[in-house]
């Protein structure tokens, strides 16, 4: 019995030291791994923790995992795109506020030889309809992403449900990060659904070209969510609160839309008109 | 450059405390397999052998859900913590050191078992000489467990997180790197990973070789 009490003190003990060790002020956000692949925060997260002191630790992951890292109460804060599931959360009483701070668009990339016919369109649905009825190869996040939802979604809208997708052998799911997609698909010649930020910083793109673009359908919301202080209260909320109102602040909001790869904006802020 | 070397000194970091806890627990526990006979010793030594293989993804599973808030263990708040990512090399390390450790230790006692108890000595006391005699192969065993450590991305990317400046080890930004597209820094790092692999091995030749002639000095 004193043994075990022993290990107990052992394990306190290393408790203490390791949060003496640990910074001040730092909190955890669960973002989609678009936000990190495509650069945003490793530039705009700088410019907070200046002003702030505040260090944010960035862990990337896709939306659906996201929302399940700050379900167990592993994070503090959550940064993701995909409404629904979101919506889900917030229903369930894990979130409390959810803001929009930006927006961009999803596109569909495909190989430059355009086995498919519906390179230059701007309907999402109906490419995806020649894609399968062309039995282009097309490659699928399948890991529970914003991404992957929207893509699932468009699917939806063309008549194919996931269950009959997953038995087409020119349907490949490869359970992976957009950027694994990317390689995928570039890999392969395949098609598969982006997004904006992702594919603009990506440096593997291959004989892939953007193929739809402009859909109304494709459009890409971000938003941070505050967690719910009455099942996170372990959560670091207070500190997490100042880093969500400055992604909505005039200054926040300003370093997002500075953010450029190759002369190109990734993404357009949106907190004071939501799209 | 700094994220660079960064990345590496943490890598490197992690892995020599993961490999020095590592060579705590598991230098008593093999030598003891070898001298100590007890019940159930057969089973022990068949399983620490079959850990050598354990998938790094299922032991940072494992941990990733002992040390999530909701698990039993996540008062301490140690998820996405390089202390995390420690305990989750650790784990992977220790099976290799000790059936090393065991290995040696055991031919060592067969040969010196006798001799070493024989004035009265109890197998407690003859241990530390045991360790003296295997000094070569410990040497081996410590260095094949960094190994194992610096070079997994598995258990590490779970329960670190690959957290820019705080858990971004050089497996965990190959990975990243790679998914990004940018295929020529992911080589890079993955060079500088093979060259710290190779320097071990160096290592290892060289001591086992200074080892084996300061043997022959004493035969």
């Amino acid at each position: 019995m004193s043994r075990f009490r022993n290990v107990l003190a052992l394990a306190a003990t290393i408790a203490a030291i390791h949060a003496s060790l640990a910074e001040p002020l730092s909190i955890i956000l669960a973002s989609t791994t678009s936000v990190e692949a495509s650069g945003l925060l490793a530039n705009i997260l700088p410019q907070f923790t200046a002003r702030t002191g505040i260090t944010v630790n960035v862990v990337a992951q896709g939306t659906g995992k996201a929302l399940d890292t700050a379900r167990r109460g592993d994070a503090d804060l959550l940064l993701v795109h995909d409404p629904d599931a979101e919506q889900q959360f917030i229903d369930e009483g894990h979130g409390s506020t959810r803001r929009q701070i930006a927006w961009n668009d999803f596109i569909i990339v495909g190989p430059s030889a355009d086995p498919a016919h519906v390179k230059g369109g701007s309907d999402s649905v109906a490419a995806l309809k020649a894609i399968a009825t062309s039995q282009a190869p097309f490659v699928s996040r399948g890991d529970k992403s914003g991404t992957n939802a929207a893509e699932l979604r468009l699917w939806k809208i063309a008549g194919q449900t996931p269950d009959v997708l997953s038995k087409e052998k020119w349907y490949r799911d490869i359970g992976g990060g957009m950027g694994q997609a990317l390689n995928a698909a570039s890999a392969m010649d395949a098609y598969t659904l982006s997004d904006r930020g992702t594919w603009l910083s990506f440096n593997n793109k291959g004989s892939l070209i953007v193929s739809i673009e402009g859909d109304p359908r494709l459009l890409n919301r971000y938003d941070v969510i505050e967690l719910n202080p009455g099942k996170h209260a372990s959560a670091k909320l207070a500190t997490a609160k100042v880093f969500a109102d400055w992604l909505v602040s005039p200054e926040g909001q300003q370093a997002i839309g500075a953010y450029q790869v190759n002369g190109q904006k990734l993404f357009n802020p949106s907190a004071g008109s939501p799209k | 450059m700094q994220d660079f070397l960064d990345i590496v000194a943490l890598s490197i970091s992690v892995s020599l405390a993961a490999t020095a806890v590592a060579t705590a627990i598991s230098l008593p526990i093999g030598t003891a397999l070898a001298v100590f006979p007890f019940r159930g010793r057969r089973s022990v030594i068949v399983l620490i052998n079959a850990f050598f293989g354990l998938p790094p993804v299922v032991v940072g599973l494992v941990l990733y859900l002992v040390l999530s808030r909701s698990g039993p263990l996540g008062f301490l708040a140690l998820l996405f913590t390089p202390t995390a990512m420690v305990i989750a090399q650790t784990i992977l390390a220790i099976p290799i050191i000790a059936a090393l450790v065991h290995r040696a230790s055991e031919r060592a006692w067969a040969r010196y078992g006798d001799e070493l108890t024989s004035d009265g000595a109890t197998r407690l006391q003859a241990v530390p000489q045991i360790l003296m005699i295997i000094r070569a192969d410990l040497v081996t065993a410590v260095l094949a467990g960094f190994g194992r450590t610096v070079s997994e991305v598995g258990a590490v990317i779970l329960v670190g997180g690959n957290i820019r400046g705080l858990t971004r080890t050089m497996t965990t930004a190959i990975a990243l790197q790679t998914s990004q597209g940018d295929l020529a820094l992911a080589l890079a790092l993955g060079a500088v990973l093979v060259g710290i692999s190779i320097s071990i091995s160096a290592t290892v030749f060289a001591l086992a070789g200074r080892a084996r002639s300061a043997g022959s000095d004493e035969a």
